[in-house]
C-alpha cells in the first residue's frame, strides 16, 4: 500500500452553537505535504482540532474519510490508531508521567498485546531521535511538558511524531514561538519523515517555516473554507504581497470567523 | 444505631494478658489504667467525619500466633511482592497476627547496638528505654478512648533503637500480615532515634478480611533528637472488613529531620492522624500522603506539622484519589507556636474526583502565632482534565490508560517518596487494583 488518504468534504464545524467552518474541502494522500495559511481567526487550528477529535468542536455537517473509513465515528484514540496525528499548538501538561513512560505507552497502544516494543530498543530509537532534534536526554525522564518552555513544548510534539510514525499528521503552528535555529531542528525533524508513506499537513501563518519545509500544495483560508490552492509560489507570494490581494479577488472584507472583529 | 460503650474486656482479662506476656510492672499498670480511662473518655472526632456508627467494638482480642518461617520464600505469593526477590532486605521482620514469624538484622548494625525487634521482646530485654518514651511525648494514653484503649490493649508491634551516630544505610522493612480474619490488631511502632543517627524504615500493613468485621488500632512514636534523620515510610493495606484508627507521631529536636511518605491504601472506612511536633530549632519535616478510596468507604485524614522551635520548616503533600461513593477528607494543619520565628510552613492538599458520586474535601488550615514566619497553602478539589485525557487519547491511548496514567501521575509526588523499591513498586500495584 502507498500511503493513505485522507478526505475532508464539505466539512462544517461549530464551537458552542457557532460555526467556524463552512464548509472545507481537501484531500491530502500519503507522500504529499499540504500547507494551510491564513491570517488569525479563519479556521485552520479548528480543522486540525475537529479532525482530531477535539470534545469542544461539533461537526455539524460532511465528512472526513480515512482510507474510505469514517474518521467522524471513531473516538479520538481510535482516530490515532487508524494513522492520525495532531502536533498541538498548545500541548497539555501531565504532571508525574514520565516524557519515556508516555511515548512507550503510546506506541504500544499501536501494537498488539505480547508484542510490546521492548525497553532496549525503544530506548535506542528514543536516544536517536533526541540527538537528531538536539534535546537534551534529560527529557525523557522529565514529566510530559510540565515546565517546558514553549520550543521545548514544540520539539517534545515533533519527537512524538517520530517516534509514532503516523500516516497523516496535522501540525498546527509548530513554528509559533521558536527562533530560528529551533525552527531549523524541527523543520529537520518533519523532513525526515517525508516519504511515499507519510501525508502531511502544515498549518502556519508565517510563510518562514516554508523556507525550511516544501509544501506540494499550498491552501489559503478565510471565513471558514478555503478559498485559493496552489503550489508553493502561492505561499512566495503571500510572504511578499501580504493576504489583502486575495480578499480584494474575492471580494472578502472581514476573513475571520472566530472574533466578531 | 447506639454504640457498646463498655468494653468487653476487664481489669482480669488485661492482668492476665500482661502476665502471659511477661511484662514489666510498669506496662501492666499502663495498661490498666488506661483500661478505666477508655471507660471514660470520648472518642476522637475527626473534622467533617461522623464515626459514630464504625465498629471500633466488635472485634477478637486474644492473642493470636502466626507461623514462623525461615525464608521469606515460604511465605504465601501475594506477600512476596512486598520484596525484592533478588535483594531481600537485610532488616526485615514479619509479624504474623500478633507473632513473629521472621526477623533479621544485620549483624554490625547488632553490634552497633541498633535494636530491632518486637514490642515484647523490648519490653523485657530494653524494659527501661520501652518505659521512657512509650505513649509519653508523642501520643499521650488521654488523648482520646481509641487511645487509651490502645494502649489497654496493645497485642504486636515493633521497637527500633538506633544509637548515636549511627547511621543505617539499608532500609529496615517491617511487615505486619494480620493473616487471622476476625484479630483485631492493636498495633505500636516505637521507633527511637538517638544524637546524630540516620534511618530509613518502611512497613506494610496487610489483611485480607473483606467480609469479617474487625478493627485495627495503630499507634506509631517517633523519636528523632538532635541531628537525626528519619526517613518513613509506609503502605497501609488493611482489608474492607477492618476498621482503622492509625495515629503516627513524631517529635523532632534540633536540627532533626523526620520525612513521612504514607501511601495509605486501606479499604475500610479509616481515620488517620499523622501529626509531627518540631520542637527543636532548625527542626524539619516532610509529610506526604496519598490513598485511593473506592467502594463505600468513608476516610479521614489529618496531616500536621505544628513548629515550636525557630528556624523550623514544615511541608504538607497529600493527594487522593476518590471513585465509587467513597468518601474522604483531608485535613492539612500548619501551626506554627509563639516563638518559632523564621519557620516555614506549607502545604498541598490536591483530590481527584472519578465518579459522581464520590465524595471528597480538602481543608487547608494554618494556624501562625508568630510574625516573622512564612507560610503558603493550596487545595484543590477537581476531575480529570479533559484536555488531558484528549491529549493522551489523540496518541492513541484508550480512554482507561489514558486514565490511569493521569492517576499515577497524579499520585506519583508521594509514591515515588517510598523508600523501598520494591514496597514502592507494591504499593503503584494496589493503586492499580483499587482504581481499576
Amino acid at each position: 500500500m502507498s500511503g493513505s488518504v485522507l478526505e475532508i468534504k464539505n466539512l462544517h464545524v461549530s464551537i458552542e452553537d457557532k460555526e467556524i467552518l463552512k464548509g472545507v474541502n481537501l484531500t491530502i494522500k500519503g507522500g504529499e505535504f499540504h500547507a494551510i495559511m491564513g491570517p488569525n481567526g479563519t479556521g485552520k487550528s479548528t480543522l486540525a482540532s475537529a479532525i482530531m477529535g477535539h470534545p469542544k468542536y461539533e461537526v455539524t455537517e460532511g465528512s472526513i474519510l480515512l482510507d474510505g473509513e469514517d474518521v467522524l465515528e471513531m473516538e479520538v484514540d481510535e482516530r490515532a490508531r487508524a494513522g492520525l496525528f495532531l502536533a498541538m499548538q498548545y500541548p497539555s501538561e501531565i504532571s508525574g508521567v514520565t516524557t519515556s513512560d508516555f511515548l512507550r505507552s503510546a506506541i504500544n497502544a499501536r501494537r498488539e498485546e505480547g508484542d510490546e516494543v521492548s525497553l532496549m530498543k525503544f530506548i535506542k530509537q528514543l536516544d536517536k531521535d533526541l540527538d537528531f532534534l538536539e534535546i537534551d536526554q534529560s527529557m525523557a525522564t522529565r514529566y510530559l511538558n510540565e515546565g517546558f518552555s514553549g520550543g521545548e513544548k514544540k520539539r517534545n510534539e515533533i519527537l512524538q511524531l517520530m517516534q509514532l510514525k503516523p500516516a497523516i499528521a496535522i501540525l498546527d503552528e509548530i513554528d509559533s514561538g521558536l527562533d530560528i535555529d529551533a525552527l531549523k531542528v524541527v523543520s529537520n525533524g518533519i523532513n525526515k519523515m517525508r516519504n511515499d508513506n507519510f501525508g502531511c499537513l502544515i498549518i502556519t501563518h508565517y510563510q518562514r517555516l516554508l523556507n525550511y519545509i516544501t509544501p506540494d500544495f499550498v491552501h489559503v483560508m478565510m471565513q471558514g473554507r478555503v478559498v485559493k490552492s496552489g503550489g508553493p509560489e502561492l505561499a512566495k507570494r503571500l510572504e511578499a504581497e501580504g493576504y489583502e490581494w486575495i480578499k480584494e479577488e474575492l471580494g472578502i472584507e472581514d476573513e475571520t470567523v472566530e472574533q466578531n472583529a | 444505631m447506639t454504640v457498646e460503650t463498655k468494653l468487653p474486656f476487664d481489669k482480669d482479662y488485661i492482668e492476665q494478658f500482661s502476665k502471659d506476656r511477661n511484662e514489666p510492672q510498669w506496662m501492666k499498670s499502663l495498661r490498666l489504667n488506661a483500661l478505666e480511662l477508655a471507660n471514660t473518655l470520648d472518642m476522637p472526632k475527626p473534622d467533617k467525619t461522623k464515626i459514630g456508627n464504625w465498629n471500633f467494638s466488635n472485634f477478637k482480642h486474644e492473642f493470636s500466633e502466626g507461623d514462623a518461617v525461615s525464608s521469606v520464600k515460604d511465605l504465601p505469593k501475594e506477600l512476596q511482592a512486598y520484596f525484592d526477590e533478588e535483594n531481600t532486605a537485610e532488616n526485615l521482620l514479619i509479624q504474623r497476627n500478633h507473632s513473629v514469624a521472621y526477623n533479621t538484622l544485620n549483624e554490625d548494625l547488632k553490634n552497633k547496638g541498633v535494636i530491632f525487634t518486637d514490642i515484647f521482646t523490648a519490653m523485657n530485654d530494653h524494659s527501661d528505654l520501652v518505659e521512657k518514651y512509650y505513649m509519653k511525648d508523642a501520643v499521650s494514653v488521654d488523648q482520646n478512648r481509641l487511645t487509651a484503649l490502645h494502649t489497654a490493649l496493645m497485642n504486636g508491634g515493633i521497637f527500633i533503637y538506633i544509637p548515636k551516630n549511627v547511621h543505617v544505610e539499608a532500609p529496615l522493612q517491617a511487615i505486619f500480615w494480620q493473616e487471622d480474619a476476625q484479630t483485631a490488631l492493636f498495633n505500636h511502632v516505637l521507633l527511637v532515634a538517638e544524637e546524630g543517627s540516620a534511618l530509613t524504615y518502611v512497613e506494610n500493613y496487610i489483611s485480607h478480611n473483606d467480609e469479617q468485621q474487625t478493627v485495627a488500632n495503630v499507634i506509631t512514636e517517633v523519636f528523632a533528637h538532635d541531628n537525626a534523620q528519619v526517613a518513613y515510610g509506609a503502605v497501609d493495606n488493611f482489608a474492607a472488613g477492618t476498621t482503622t484508627y492509625i495515629n503516627r507521631r513524631g517529635v523532632a529536636h534540633r536540627d532533626a529531620k523526620i520525612n513521612w511518605a504514607l501511601g495509605q491504601m486501606n479499604d475500610g472506612n479509616t481515620v488517620s492522624e499523622n501529626i509531627t511536633y518540631l520542637i527543636g530549632d532548625n527542626s524539619k519535616s516532610e509529610a506526604k500522603a496519598v490513598t485511593v478510596g473506592r467502594g463505600k468507604q468513608t476516610q479521614n485524614f489529618t496531616s500536621s506539622i505544628r513548629q515550636y522551635g525557630k528556624a523550623t520548616d514544615g511541608y504538607i503533600l497529600q493527594r487522593g484519589v476518590m471513585k465509587g461513593s467513597a468518601t474522604t477528607i483531608f485535613n492539612a494543619i500548619g501551626k506554627i507556636e509563639h516563638g518559632g520565628s523564621k519557620s516555614n510552613s506549607e502545604q498541598e492538599s490536591r483530590v481527584l474526583m472519578l465518579s459522581e458520586k464520590a465524595r471528597g474535601d480538602a481543608n487547608p488550615i494554618l494556624l501562625i502565632d508568630e510574625d516573622d514566619v512564612t507560610a503558603g497553602h493550596a487545595a484543590s478539589v477537581g476531575r480529570v482534565d479533559p484536555l488531558q485525557m484528549y491529549y493522551l487519547m489523540s496518541r492513541g491511548l484508550k480512554k482507561e490508560e489514558a486514565e490511569r496514567l493521569v492517576i499515577h501521575g497524579f499520585l506519583d509526588p508521594v509514591v515515588s517518596q517510598i523508600p523501598i523499591e520494591s514496597v514502592r513498586k507494591q504499593l503503584t500495584q494496589v493503586i492499580e487494583r483499587k482504581v481499576n
